[in-house]
């Protein structure tokens, strides 16, 4: 099952090695991984997406817990909470194909961020299932680069991370 | 001078004794957190250090390769419970460390490994010397520091120690910099740790162990599994009086040997691929299993799908991480296993305990059927067997001398033939099986307690790995007795060549090409012995524990003998070859 989890971790040097390292090292797999600086700049948090059985699941977590640097980890797959991503598309654009482009850019609520002569770049955030519906929809007008930054996740309503209990 | 300037010098000088260099704050904290012995090999990086230790209060131990000083450290605090320290140079004085710190790691020792580097500023430039060891460390350590400032030094130095012995011990590694080691900064040891991301569980959750009490009363055959977690917490008082109690047999590891008294009528010896055949058959048919300080290794429960099929598991563990890893624990108890024995033991006081003990009366007796079936059994006819040998040195020391082991044939037989009797009596790499790392553990048990008998029980082949060591024992009379099992094989491999692999010995054949172990000792100015009647075991062994030199005996044993029983890999626990 996938999992989306929420890291709380020292913002030193090494730290990412440290969690990258423990999944390559125990075979965990990782979909997708975000990290930045938080409100208290000595802590940074990560947002994790990853794949695994309810005992893998059990293990990541508590491997998680182990590493010295890690101050708290949150799985958020049995708790109420909302995830983004953002995803920049570069996609042909021709004469035929512009209103297209536009169309759907607008129905997914995106933006033309930079228009080349033969393409548009187009900004779109959103959960997964948006984007790939979005993707689905591009890629027969032809997408020729794609980046995405990954996840992000929060609770919903007043609970944070931080929270004793969370 | 004016009294402004006379003021100012004043604080000058007290700023003089308040600011240390990084090498006196490494030495300021090696002293508060009470080091006596470091095993160390110096080099560029780390001079500045050394010319600080000397003439200080530290016993320094100059090996001779920087595996041995990480295996020596590793001794020290398997036969002390304290922490044991290493010093080495960066570099290849660095790598040649990760051998003893992934055996250490496997293990749960508390070691601290200080490593120098080169100077902050060429980090990163492939300088000379330069390498990445908290890149090439990370997985194999409990934590590891790279030191980027002069003034984190103490509060690292103090987290390194906290953190190597307290929760589930560990190797800790802190790699300093040449300027960090040079520069200044204000000093005062810290006090107290505080690190966020780290707070072990020791006391058990009260209402889990209470479960267990109630899981424990209803068994009807029940089994103690104890790991190398009784030897760290040091529980073996609580683990005995917990089996006595109840009359409850007890099994160990490979790391629990020593854990429980080797002469109990209580013990089953060790389980697993090499254990006995009633500790598996016990295991086996068990309705509980409570397991203690133990991790379910693959050595330990051979097919995990067929282990314990009956049993329902308690698992004490003070590592969550241990807990349901490889085995689903039904009972999970997150604590030191002495205090969670200890609360065991208590709440005990309001059972009825005798039925109980009477209930397992046909169980005692199903595993005494069990033990008259097969017990471990060899016959000393012809050359001398190994076996013979190890329960010759038993005798004569009465079980209680420190003993440590190389890896292979030799390693089990000790297991199987020794009786340990105390705790810390046996240091052995277990987790990684590392070859080499017994002679250089004797080395530093023997440094910590210079007046006992430190034995390494070595085979042939192990012994070359690690055999430059002579010269540290010889140097710092450091008397240790080596006695290798000389089969002229590595012998462990030839056994699976045999069984597994039609006995084709690629690769596992010494003979011919061992060295003359007495004249090896000889040129080091050790003593060397050499025994090839069975007769002659006895009385060279006497012999050797009467030298107050460093002793290598060399008995030439039965080369094709094998270890019994064993279970191949992989096959269930009951599946044992006997013979
Ligand atoms: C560093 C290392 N390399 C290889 C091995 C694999 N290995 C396990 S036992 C063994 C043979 C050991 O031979 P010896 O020391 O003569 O012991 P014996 O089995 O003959 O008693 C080998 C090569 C190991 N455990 N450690
Ligand atoms: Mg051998």
């Amino acid at each position: 099952m996938r999992h989306v989890i929420t890291l709380l971790v020292e913002n030193e040097f090494g730290v990412l090695a440290r969690i990258a390292g423990l999944f390559s090292g125990r075979g965990f797999n990782i979909e997708s991984l975000g990290v930045a600086e938080t409100l208290d700049p000595t802590v940074s948090t990560m947002t994790i997406v990853t794949r695994g059985d309810d005992q893998i699941m059990e293990q990541v977590m508590k491997q998680l817990n182990k590493l010295v640097s890690v101050i708290k980890v949150v799985d958020l797959m049995d708790k109420d909470f909302v995830e983004r991503e953002m995803v920049l598309v570069k996609v042909a654009a021709n004469a035929d194909t512009r209103a297209e482009i536009l169309r759907i850019a607008e129905i997914f609520r995106g933006k033309v961020i930079d228009v080349g002569s033969k393409t548009y770049t187009i900004e779109v955030t959103g959960d997964e299932k948006k984007i790939d519906a979005l993707l689905a929809l591009l890629k027969p007008l032809g997408i020729k680069e794609l980046v995405r930054t990954g996840r992000v996740a929060m609770l919903r309503g007043s609970k944070v991370t931080t929270e004793p209990g969370v | 001078m004016d009294i402004r300037a006379c003021f100012e010098f004043r604080i000058s000088c007290f700023e003089l004794i308040m600011k240390k260099t990084g090498a006196q704050i490494v030495v300021e904290s090696l002293k508060k957190e009470g080091v006596e012995t470091i095993f160390n090999y110096p080099g560029g990086a780390v001079l500045p250090l050394f010319d600080e230790l000397q003439g200080g209060p530290f016993r320094q131990i100059l090996v001779r390769h920087e595996q041995a000083a990480v295996h020596a450290a590793d001794g020290y605090a398997r036969a002390t419970g304290k922490v044991g320290v290493a010093l080495v140079t960066s570099g290849p004085g660095a790598t040649n460390t990760v051998t003893g710190i992934a055996t250490a790691f496997m293990d749960s020792i508390p070691i601290v490994v200080l490593t120098g580097q080169v100077p902050t500023l060429l980090i990163g430039n492939d300088a000379f010397q330069e390498v990445d060891i908290i890149g090439i460390t990370r997985p194999c350590t409990k934590h590891n520091y790279l030191v980027k400032d002069v003034s984190d030094l103490g509060r690292i130095m103090k987290e390194a120690f906290y953190l190597a012995r307290s929760g589930r011990p560990g190797p800790i590694l802190v790699d300093l910099p040449k300027d960090v080691l040079v520069n200044s900064a204000d000093f005062k040891y810290p006090e107290k740790v505080s690190i966020r991301g780290y707070q072990p569980t020791y006391d058990g959750h009260p209402g889990q162990v209470q479960r267990a009490v109630k899981v424990i009363m209803k068994s009807k055959r029940p089994v103690l599994y104890a790991g190398g977690g009784i030897i760290s917490s040091n529980a073996s008082k609580e683990l005995t009086l917990l089996a006595e109690r109840l009359g409850i047999p007890v099994t160990t590891t490979l790391m629990g040997l020593g854990g429980f008294p080797g002469d109990h009528p209580l013990f089953l010896g060790m389980l697993g691929m090499h254990g006995t055949y009633h500790a598996n058959m016990a295991v086996m048919e068990s309705d509980l299993l409570i397991a203690v300080g133990a991790r379910f290794d693959d050595r330990v429960t051979g097919r995990i799908e067929s282990f314990a099929p009956q049993a329902k598991i308690i698992h004490i563990d003070i590592d969550p991480t241990s807990i349901s890893k490889s085995v689903k624990v039904d009972l999970p108890i997150v604590g030191d296993c002495k205090r969670v024995l200890g609360k065991i033991l208590s709440l005990l006081e309001e059972e009825e305990i005798g039925t109980f003990k009477d209930g397992l009366h046909r169980w005692c007796q199903q595993i005494e059927k069990w033990k008259g079936l097969y017990n471990m059994e060899y016959h000393q006819e012809g050359k001398i067997k190994p076996q013979f040998v190890i329960e010759r040195i038993c005798d004569l020391t009465k079980g209680e001398a420190i003993i440590t082991t190389e890896v292979g044939q030799n390693q089990m037989w000790t297991a199987q033939y020794y009786r340990f009797v105390k705790p810390r009596t046996l240091l052995t790499s277990g987790g990684l099986g590392t070859m080499g790392y017994g002679f250089p553990a004797a080395i530093g048990a023997q440094a910590a307690f210079p007046n006992r008998l430190v034995i390494d029980i070595a085979g042939d082949g192990s012994f070359q790995m690690n055999s430059q060591e002579l010269a540290t024992a010889v140097q710092y009379q450091l008397p240790v007795k080596v006695a290798i099992l000389n089969n002229g094989y590595l012998g462990m491999i030839r056994q699976w060549q045999e069984f597994f692999y039609e006995k084709r010995y690629t690769s596992s054949c010494l003979e011919g090409a061992c060295p003359d172990f007495v004249k090896l000792a000889e040129a080091y100015g050790a003593v060397g012995l050499k025994v090839t009647e069975p007769g002659e075991v006895v009385p060279a062994l006497k012999k050797a524990f009467s030298i107050s030199r460093p002793v290598i005996i060399d008995f030439v044993v039965d080369s094709e003998e094998n270890v019994y029983p064993m279970v191949p890999a992989g096959e269930p626990l009951n599946q044992m070859r006997l013979v």
